[in-house]
């Protein structure tokens, strides 16, 4: 069964003067349909004004579709009755992991969803722990949020969502401002959190060596879905991807490269050690 | 230098005092500083003392740290001080062209002096002990009967806690706009009053800026959580007294009487 | 133009509890024109150490000669140093300020006591330099892209004519094309005014086409100042203080450790494709 459904989406920035007449109309996405199962890792990838951000907000019910429609878990976003139990089971990470952090020690932020959703004090002791452990970060339970390193509190931040049970996390560009260990911690967790919780990812991001272990990735571009495919399949088209502004890992660029100069090397290779091997095969032949 | 100011600060630890509810904390601090202003004998600031060196004691807090909180109010008590030791009359024991001191002021400005360093040790120790976030739980659950003639306690409580989280992000980015424009040629030391009053447009523009991002930001990640103000929301960790909490009222109370009493009948006393 | 460190220390609150040994006895030359990549793992003191380039922090010990001049002596003038040596700071879109981009980029010049027409001289050539066009010079800074924000901050530091620029991570938070926008434009300045350039950066794949030197640091201290291919030589090493070599290092390292006969020192895609492909068609 899908976990979310979005059918002929668009939706309209409309900049208005003081008058309050309509200045500029501004399609950030234009018609998109596409379908999530439950318990899949996807990824949404496209440069800054593609529109990614755009589409993450209407899951969460941030932002409501001009045209079409989004379905949570069957639950339309567009009917205010179903608001609070979308952001239940759609939960959200932002960019900038200090402003969503809203209390001084890290337990009591991650407790903080499971206060909203009037959970008993016990169990909220319960998820807190559980949360903060699926995430690696119970050991700093008692810290401040501000003596954490970048990547450490986006790992809060993940907890503070899973603390409210959701099926599925949306992350809105989560790794934009953290430094390549920071990025690595933030996608390992993730990916855990896919495997063993079950809980279905969208990962928005601009970074294509996060995507390698997507089940499924998006490009995007001008508000549109413009490729689709499984990250082998995306990666194979290394011009394409290019076009839309966005840039594929050394190693896939190198490979890419090398096949077009004549060798014989399978489409979308992705790590150093497939590209290894498929040059040791050659080699060997 | 911002940072040296120890006051208000948090400081970690295990002791009974940091494991008291905090309404206890706040309430006992009320009464301690009433306390201060009713006796004017010797014995009452023996008692007093007592009293604040056993629950610095209780409170683990080391008197290094508390100390060095009280470098900052120098100025302000040498100022009370001054004031107390030049300007109370009485019978003149010192004279200097127009300077006199009076034992009356001189006994005023000794009392006065060390009046306010228990005042200050007494409130910095619940700051001490008590992290902000159980400030203002503690503020929300007294002020609660205030629902009822419309104060949004819950608001005014969250409004607090957020500040606080806030507050060293935003002084660690004034010091970084500072260094930006300082790299541009921007001069925040010299000049006279509207020079400097103008050289902070640079700072304050961003600042508030950046503020502003940060709350839209922040608006959003609370409701993303759904966040939808204080009704049907249940706490982590509740406020609920126990024994210890029942037993410290008691402690301040028998303080308290002791120092009334002294109040009274202290006079006798001497 | 030349930057010399003389064995300096600085200490984060120095005698008090709190005190943490940020950077320790750093010493190195920087030649004019040259363009430098400093790497280093989040808190190793890159930003720290940067800062005492142009006089923002102050040694706690040792010697910082620029042009051959020690800065820290009594009369030297440390807000001209700050207008030869400009420092771009992490997210400098973050000190935009002013109503118009020309007005803000002409802050810097008129902090410099300049006339009104040599301000904006300076402030139009410097918009130029990074790409931002006539039709965006009378707009609030406010409603620019990201990317474009972030070139009219640089050119904010651009129009003070420095003869040192320093960047600290001025890609972070940019997509792809807006990364490589910058960066050659950065390698452009470089090029053409024979500027000198230190750019902070965590992507070694970035500064593999760009830098002439690699200044690593690691727990406050220079580990190492070589020739980019030599510093990813030592790409083990790199990993152990959390840094990493470009992805086609590892690969051709990975090849040379199966026994095939391939050189180990490519750093960009270019350079491996051709040591690839003279290994295929042997």
């Amino acid at each position: 069964m899908e976990m979310i459904k979005v059918k002929d989406l668009s939706f309209e920035y409309i900049r208005r003067d003081e008058d309050g007449n309509v200045e500029s109309i501004n399609k950030a996405i234009d018609s998109i349909s596409l379908e999530v199962n439950k318990g899949d890792f996807i990824a949404v990838l496209g440069a800054n004004g593609s529109g990614k951000s755009t589409l993450a907000k209407h899951i969460n019910a941030i932002l409501y579709p001009t045209e079409g429609g989004v379905w949570v878990n069957g639950l339309n976003t567009a009917e205010d009755r179903n608001l609070w139990e979308i952001r239940q089971t759609a939960g959200m990470v932002f960019q900038n992991p200090d402003n969503q952090i809203i209390a001084t020690v890290v337990e009591e932020d991650v407790g903080f969803g499971p206060e909203n959703l009037g959970v008993p004090t016990e169990e909220i002791w319960e998820r807190v722990e559980q949360s903060l452990e699926a995430v690696g970060m119970l050991e700093f339970r008692n810290s401040s949020p501000n003596k954490l390193s970048g990547g450490q509190k986006q790992r809060v931040a993940i907890a503070g969502i899973m603390a409210m049970k959701p099926q599925c996390i949306v992350l809105d560009e989560p790794t934009a401002m953290l430094d390549p260990n920071g990025r690595k911690e933030v996608i390992a967790t993730v990916r855990e959190l896919n495997r063993r919780e079950n809980v279905t990812v969208i990962l928005i991001t601009h970074h294509m060596d996060e995507v390698i272990h997507a089940d499924k990735v998006f490009v995007m571009e001008r508000g549109r879905v413009m490729m689709e495919g499984t990250p082998r399949e995306i990666f194979s088209r290394v011009d394409e991807i290019k076009k839309y502004r966005l840039d594929v890992p050394q190693v896939t660029e190198l490979a890419y490269e090398l096949k077009k100069a004549g060798v014989d090397l399978p489409d979308g290779i992705l790590t150093v050690e497939e590209l290894v091997e498929a040059i040791k095969r050659i080699k060997s032949r | 230098m911002i940072r040296d100011i120890t006051i208000g600060q948090y400081y970690p630890s295990n002791s009974v005092l940091h494991r008291l509810d905090p309404r206890v904390k706040l309430i006992g601090t009320f009464i301690f500083i009433v306390s201060l202003f009713m006796f004017n004998t010797l014995y009452g600031y023996i008692v007093v003392a007592l009293f604040l060196g056993a629950v610095i004691k209780l409170s683990k807090v080391p008197f290094r740290f508390i100390a060095r909180g009280m470098k900052a109010i120098v100025v302000l008590m040498l100022f009370m001080m001054f004031f107390n030791l030049f300007f109370t009359p009485g019978n003149t024991i010192f004279e200097l062209w127009i300077i006199k001191v009076t034992d009356n002021g001189l006994r005023q400005a000794v009392f006065m002096g060390i009046r306010l360093i228990f005042l200050i040790l007494g409130s910095s120790l619940m700051t001490f002990t008590t992290t902000p976030n159980q400030l203002t739980d503690g503020l929300e659950k007294i002020m609660r009967p205030l629902n009822h003639i419309k104060v949004p306690v819950h608001e005014i409580s969250m409004m607090m806690s957020i500040a606080l989280r806030f507050i060293p992000i935003l002084l660690e980015e004034t010091d970084k706009i500072m260094k930006a424009q300082m790299a541009r040629g921007a001069d925040f030391e010299s000049g006279g009053v509207l020079k400097r009053a103008k050289s902070l447009i640079p700072l304050l523009v961003p600042l508030f800026v950046s503020a502003f991002r940060r709350a839209n930001d922040l608006a959003m990640a609370m409701e993303a959580r759904c966040y939808r103000g204080g009704d049907g929301r249940t706490k982590m960790k509740p406020l609920r007294y126990q024994g210890k909490d029942y037993a410290a009222y008691a402690c301040v109370l028998v303080y308290f009487a002791a120092v009334i009493a002294l109040g009274i009948f202290g006079d006798q006393l001497f | 133009m030349q930057i010399i460190f003389d064995k300096v220390n600085y200490i984060y609150s120095d005698g008090t509890a709190f005190s943490r040994h940020a950077i320790k006895d750093i010493s190195f030359t920087i030649n004019k024109g040259e363009f430098i990549g400093l790497i280093g793992h989040t808190g190793s003191g890159k930003s720290t150490l940067i800062q005492h380039m142009n006089g923002l922090i102050k040694a706690t010990d040792g010697r910082i000669y620029f042009n051959g001049q020690d800065i820290y002596e009594k009369n030297y003038n440390l807000r001209s140093l700050r207008s030869k040596v400009g420092l771009v700071f992490q997210y400098p879109e973050h000190q935009l300020f002013e109503t118009t981009v020309f007005k803000d980029v002409v802050f810097g010049p008129a902090n410099l006591g300049l006339d009104k027409l040599e301000c904006e001289l300076r402030a139009y050539e410097a918009l130029k330099m990074v790409g931002i066009g006539d039709d965006l010079l009378d707009a609030s800074p406010f409603e620019l892209s990201g990317g474009q924000k972030r070139r009219v901050a640089i050119a904010g530091v651009l129009a003070m004519r420095p003869e040192v620029l320093i960047l600290d991570e001025p890609t972070a938070g940019l997509d792809p094309r807006g990364r490589d926008d910058i960066l050659e434009k950065i390698a452009y300045l470089h090029r053409e005014s024979g500027m000198t350039i230190i750019l902070v950066t965590h992507s070694m794949e970035d500064i593999a086409n760009y830098a002439d030197r690699l200044f690593v640091m690691n727990r406050g201290e220079l580990v190492m100042q070589d020739k980019a291919k030599a510093v990813f030589s030592h790409y083990k090493e790199l990993e152990k203080m959390h840094l990493a070599a470009p992805q086609v290092t590892y690969v051709m390292n990975a090849l040379r450790d199966q026994g095939f006969q391939v050189s180990t020192d490519a750093t960009t895609v270019e350079e491996a494709r051709k040591e690839l492909l003279g290994l295929l068609q042997r």
